[in-house]
This record gives structure tokens, C-alpha cells and sequence, in this order.
């Protein structure tokens, strides 16, 4: 069952903390600046740039850079879909404002804003 | 060219690059020692290797055709694709033997989608099968993020200003598929002749759908 749907659900059963998504669509976020060794996901262009939660990616997966080294175990968390705005990534974006990029984004590579 | 020099006289007239079985590169060697080792060890075996291929090969662009024109005929069947793309295709018998999530992007009068994976070829293989090799050079995987109006002008397609542009890099569990805008003066069309308007890069968005020339 989905972890962000919550209809229907039983009173009184208690989820682990990393099996209910840590944001929610609307959520500002920040993609984190962190510089990985090896195997990463998230990309250069998009480290530090600021977004906004547009839905929560069901079902909660493996943390592809974990896995890339073949540790698959306890690493389940949720990706999200990220909306940045083109203008927000390149300052001297030529286009209309309004166009934006869509980035799927793991929990951990992300910070409240 | 390699050491080997090729001195022997062509027996027919016809120009043509000479046909040599390149050598292999290191990947491509590397490929052939570690499948040959899980095959000795008995990890997987010479059969399942060709399943797999099966598999590629089935997947080819006429299926994501097929998914799309279901969409423009039945607006079930399209709200739940958007709803959840994978659970969609699934409905047609389309498995995701790679166990990634579908994400079903539709084209509007006030949006136009375009895919990319900016670090490598993340691309919806269980619909669509492989991808084109523009797709997975670096020039398409660069600019499509830093300039998709001149991408998209260089494939023909001019997006008016007052249309959002949504560029949506996939780089890990989820791959994309563009439902583009069905083409005017299709109404009445069977399923069947709507899927032969539907193009590979009409799907990831690079190009709309259109009707063929003869008909327009």
C-alpha cells in the first residue's frame, strides 16, 4: 500500500520513520551540494539549485547509489518529483519563465528550504 | 585503420566501405570474459542470455504507439495511464522486466514535454525498446536541459512562447513516455490507423504527432 495515502488506513498502526515520505507536494526544497565519490544520481548541473515538490514517487525504492555498489539492504526511502524552473538553474536562460525541468530526487539528496 | 593492411583487389565495382569485423573494444571484451564466467560458473546459462535479447527485441516503438492511441480513444484507460504509466502498460500485457516506474506525460495547449538522462540512456525501454543513438550522445543530453526551444527547433518543432516547456530528466527508478496531442481531423479514426500516426520521437517528445503528408 502506498505510504502517502492515508484513507481507509487503521487507527493506531505506527510506521517507521523512513517509510512515510519526509515531504509532501508544495514542499521548497533544496537539492543538496554534496560531492559523492564513484557512483551518484543526481547531477551536477542541479547540486544547490532550489525546487519544489511536484508529487511523491510510490513505491518507496532502493537508493540507486547504494545500489550501484551492491547494498540494497535498509535503503528503501522515497524519490520525489522535483520542479526547478530553467531560469532558477541558468541565470541567462532564454526561453519563457515559465518553462521548468522535472527530476526524480531521493530523499536523502534533499533539504527543507 | 589497423596494422593489417588491406591489399587484395575488390572483385565488383560497387563503392562501399570495406566490411571488417572491428576489434573489439575493452567493454566489449570485458562484456564477453564476465559472461562467459557466470556461464562456466553455472550463475546463468547461454539460454537465458537469449531470452533476454527476446525480450529487447520485442520492445520496439509500435508498442508506446499502441499505448498512446488507446489513450486518445479511451479516456478511462488515459486517466489511469497518466495516473500511474506503468500500471497502464501493464494492462496491455507490457511488463517492466527492469522494475522501473512509468511516468505518463501528456501534451497539452499549454505544456510540451521532452525527455532526456542527462548522465547516461535512461529511457523507457520496457515500452519503446532501444533508444536512438542521438539520444544517448552527449550534445542532445546537454543542451536539452540548457536550451530545449533550440533543440526542438533543430527537429522542427517551434513551441510558442505562451507554451510551458517541461524537461524531465530521468536518472534513476523512473523513465517517461510523452502522450503527444492527438493530430486534428483524426475524429472517427480506428485505434489501429491512430498508432501508425505515433512516432518514436513524437514519444519523447521531440516532435508532435502528425497526420502523414497525403493526408493533410
Amino acid at each position: 500500500m502506498s505510504a502517502t495515502s492515508t484513507a481507509g488506513r487503521l487507527q493506531g498502526v505506527v510506521w517507521a520513520l523512513d517509510e512515510a515520505p519526509a515531504f509532501a507536494p508544495g514542499d521548497p526544497v533544496r537539492i543538496l551540494t554534496r560531492t559523492p565519490i564513484g557512483h551518484y544520481r543526481v547531477p551536477t548541473y542541479l547540486r544547490g539549485k532550489s525546487g519544489t515538490v511536484e508529487a511523491v514517487i510510490e513505491p518507496a525504492g532502493l537508493d540507486n547509489e547504494q545500489e550501484g555498489f551492491g547494498r540494497n539492504a535498509g535503503s528503501k526511502r522515497h524519490y520525489y518529483r522535483i520542479a526547478i524552473p530553467l531560469t532558477e538553474i541558468w541565470p541567462d536562460y532564454v526561453g519563457s519563465p515559465r518553462d521548468g525541468l522535472r527530476i526524480e530526487v531521493f530523499e536523502t539528496w534533499l533539504e527543507r528550504v | 585503420m589497423s596494422a593489417h593492411e588491406h591489399n587484395h583487389e575488390h572483385g565488383h565495382d560497387h563503392p562501399h566501405a570495406e566490411i571488417t569485423a572491428e576489434a573489439a573494444g575493452y567493454y566489449e571484451i570485458m562484456e564477453t570474459a564476465v559472461r562467459e564466467l557466470l556461464a562456466e560458473k553455472g550463475l546463468i546459462g547461454p539460454a537465458e542470455i537469449r531470452r533476454q535479447i527476446e525480450v529487447l527485441d520485442s520492445r520496439t516503438p509500435a508498442l508506446g504507439a499502441k499505448v498512446v492511441a488507446r489513450a486518445w480513444v479511451d479516456p478511462g484507460f488515459r486517466a489511469r495511464l497518466i495516473a500511474d504509466g506503468r500500471a497502464g502498460c501493464e494492462e496491455l500485457g507490457i511488463s517492466f522486466y527492469d522494475d522501473t516506474q512509468l511516468i505518463v506525460l501528456e501534451n497539452t495547449q499549454e505544456v510540451h514535454n521532452l525527455i532526456v538522462c542527462t548522465l547516461c540512456s535512461c529511457y523507457p525501454r520496457p515500452v519503446l525498446g532501444l533508444p536512438p543513438d542521438w539520444y544517448k550522445e552527449k550534445p542532445y543530453r546537454a543542451r536539452a536541459v540548457i536550451e530545449p526551444r533550440a533543440v526542438l527547433a533543430e527537429f522542427g518543432t517551434t513551441i510558442p512562447d505562451d507554451v510551458e516547456i517541461r524537461v524531465s530528466d530521468s536518472t534513476a527508478m523512473v523513465r517517461y513516455l510523452v502522450l503527444p496531442r492527438r493530430p486534428e481531423g483524426t475524429e472517427g479514426w480506428s485505434e489501429e490507423s491512430l498508432a501508425e500516426l505515433v512516432t518514436r520521437d513524437a514519444m519523447i517528445g521531440v516532435v508532435p504527432a502528425t497526420l502523414p503528408e497525403s493526408v493533410q
